[in-house]
């Protein structure tokens, strides 16, 4: 017995001294913050949560002989409710990095915050190009989309069909300031107008007012510059009104599987949208996504798949710098190329945007789906370079202009 | 063409009966919430709750049992109006002898353990619910399109709206339900069972907004934050009008769902706080609220 004890005490002795030498305080801690309870709670939410956990399980665990502990916590959507609790972890909890950050305002905040203290955030969730662009941060990465490459997908098709006059409903937050900004530059480069637009709160249930604003717009096209649960009910809406029946089309900027479920195929047939995964676009995803569907009762969109991929390659990064030190990771994220379920030729830029290819997608009719959430034929891939702005025009003062 | 206020006639109309949709969900939950607060004397935080449920009943009872529309428009009420007697009877009656925040605090946890429980078993994202067949399509005005079902909305709100009313101002129930509230020992010693009385009351309070909820369904997303998005406007419905008058919270409902249809076109931004600057303005002119009887 007493052996046992003075074995084990040495044990602990000698793998918390090899803990020093590695991993600052004897494990690495990843906490995942984001929209657990309101508008974006499907688009992220405590998917994100299980994509992380089952990314360090894939991992083994462990990195450089530590535990890693994945956190979570709920910032429903506000930037000082999500300042707070990031502080807290930082400080008082140990937590090395903060992931997913859904939320333009949320993820603007906390990379802010996280720049400060020194610490990694990987921005799966939020879109604003402001990121990696004037509010850059060395410590900042941005991961599985934003506002221009959903602007040159969604809104690149549509102006290519013919969709030349716009008409914005547009989120009244940083993310859909963004969205509208970066769509709206894109259709006019391209030829097209914009003839106007509209501002909702966050969190808006009745549309029609907007609707009946931006069908009497005359435009050909309407951009809804919002995301999560606020564009779903758009969209029922914007049918009710015989928006689409009469001749207009809508572009669902941001929207992705989870809330095409949510809508059903009925509804949403016909969309064209942007998304960087899709389960069923190659063996390896559609394995990946069983796998993230039995844990989780739903298949994985962007989100929840960029959470992965990120977390992956943050331990990965550890690994190869051999230390959790963020400016040693960080130099170790922006040199290494990522290869994954998510993406298999990503590439981090000096302003921290991961690179990769992104998808355009038509979903698909009632009928011509037949295994579940088999829901988007993929029409064409964006390549990174085309899909995310030139790193050196981004505005981002880490990258020489 | 005319223009009112700087935008044109027929927009404006449009947004006008928009409105008017709107205002039809805020007259119906408010008047709920009035005719509780009217003989209870509770704050029903679970207002919103049982909204909610309705929808989710009508959802349930869809996919499940193959019951339509119209079915669930008269059972999913019936359904949540016996879970909100349950629920008095066995809880919230405990509470009459306390402090009214009592109840409050009651309802308000009562409310967040539904939400929490729905938000676990469905998500937050919520499930699609159909238009019924017969009520499919729109038509022309000439000045907007509206689609029949929102026109269904507002005649159906307002017959439920009048016919409450109705109820407990010119029937005998309805006085019973009164006098209770004005003196419930002398209404008592006339042979009148008073807590049955209680229980019927916040049941019917329950089933008009399970009412609202099946109707709301096919326009929303039946989601389980549907309620809690809406409750708060509704509380500042109630508040406006004057706590517990019942033709009050109706009015009311309306006109704030007008107000608030009218910004959306001239200041969009400001739409959800519109109700509120409307209510601190009610408040410090009138503080027993606009029908409300100066205590």
């Amino acid at each position: 017995m007493r052996k046992t004890i003075i074995a084990s005490v040495a044990l602990l002795l000698a793998s918390s001294t090899a803990a020093f030498a590695d991993a600052s305080d004897g494990k690495v801690k990843i906490g995942i913050l984001n929209d657990q309870s309101g508008v974006y709670a499907n688009f992220g939410g405590k998917y994100s949560y299980e994509a992380a956990k089952m990314a360090v399980e894939d991992y083994g665990g462990k990195v450089l002989g530590v535990p890693v502990e994945v956190v979570t916590a709920d910032h429903q959507n506000k930037a000082d409710v999500a300042s707070n609790i990031a502080r807290q972890w930082y400080d008082t909890e140990q937590v090395d990095s903060i992931m997913e950050l859904t939320s333009s305002s949320v993820g603007l905040a906390v990379q802010a915050l996280s720049k400060e203290k020194k610490k990694i955030t990987i921005n799966t969730g939020a879109a604003t190009t402001e990121l990696t662009g004037k509010q850059c941060s060395p410590y900042g990465f941005h991961w599985a989309y934003d506002t221009h490459a959903l602007a040159v997908g969604t809104g690149g098709a549509l102006v290519k069909q013919g969709g030349d006059s716009w008409f914005f409903l547009t989120a009244d937050y940083a993310f859909g300031y963004s969205l509208e900004e970066n769509t709206g530059n894109y259709v006019k480069e391209n030829g097209g107008t914009v003839v106007g637009s509209v501002r909702h709160p966050l969190a808006t249930t009745d549309y029609s007012s907007f609707l009946l604003q931006a069908q009497s717009s005359g435009a050909k096209v309407i951009g809804l510059a919002n995301a999560g649960l606020d564009t779903a009910n758009s969209i029922k809406q914007a049918a009710e009104f015989g928006i689409v029946a009469g001749g207009q089309r809508l572009a669902a900027l941001l929207f992705t599987l989870a809330e095409v479920h949510g809508l059903g195929l009925e509804a949403a047939q016909g969309l064209t949208l942007t998304e960087g995964f899709y389960w069923n676009r190659t063996p390896e995803t559609a394995e990946f996504g069983k796998r993230f569907l039995e844990r989780t009762g739903a298949m994985p969109n962007m989100v929840h798949a960029g959470t992965y991929s990120a977390v992956t390659q943050y331990l990965k990064a550890i690994e190869k710098a051999g230390s959790d030190d963020a400016d040693a990771v960080s130099k170790a994220l922006h040199e290494m190329p990522v290869s994954d379920i998510f993406t298999d030729n990503g590439k981090v830029a000096a302003n921290g945007r991961m690179i990769h290819d992104m998808y355009l997608m038509q979903v698909k009719k009632p009928g011509e789906s037949d295994i579940p959430w088999d829901y988007y034929t993929v029409l064409a891939t964006i390549p990174g370079d085309q899909a995310f702005i030139d790193p050196a025009k981004s505005g981002c003062d880490l990258v020489k202009q | 063409m005319m223009m009112i206020f700087g935008i044109p006639l027929q927009a404006f109309l449009g947004q006008l009966l928009i409105g008017l949709i709107n205002g039809s969900f805020y007259a119906l939950l408010s008047l709920g919430l009035a005719v509780i607060f009217g003989l209870l004397r509770v704050i029903n935080f679970a207002h919103g709750a049982q909204y909610m449920l309705g929808a989710f009943a009508a959802l349930l009872l869809l996919s499940y049992l193959g019951i339509n529309y119209w079915v669930a428009l008269i059972i999913a009420p019936l359904l949540v109006g016996l879970f909100g007697a349950i629920v008095e009877r066995t809880m919230l009656s405990r509470l009459y002898k306390l402090d009214p925040l009592y109840g409050l605090l009651f309802t308000f946890g009562l409310a967040l353990t539904i939400e929490g429980t729905f938000r676990y078993l469905y998500g937050a994202a919520g499930q699609p619910y159909s238009v019924p067949p017969a009520l499919a399509g729109g038509t022309n005005l000439g000045f907007m399109f509206l689609p029949i079902y929102r026109g269904w909305v507002v005649v159906v709100s307002l017959v439920a709206c009048i016919g409450t009313w109705l109820l407990i101002e010119k029937t005998r129930l309805g006085a019973y339900l009164r006098a209770a509230t004005e003196d419930t020992v002398l209404v008592q010693a006339f042979g009148i069972n008073v807590p049955l009385l209680l229980t019927l009351t916040y049941g019917l309070g329950s089933a008009l907004a399970a009412f609202a909820g099946v109707l709301a369904a096919p326009i929303y997303q039946v989601s389980p934050l549907m309620g809690t998005n809406i409750i708060i406007v509704v509380f500042a419905v109630v508040v406006v009008g004057g706590m517990g008058s019942i033709m009050g919270a109706i009015v009311t409902g309306y006109m704030l769902g007008i107000a608030e249809g009218l910004t959306k076109v001239f200041y969009p931004e400001a739409s959800n706080i519109v109700i509120f600057v409307i209510m601190a303005v009610v408040l410090l002119l009138r503080p027993a609220g606009l029908f409300g009887k100066d205590a």
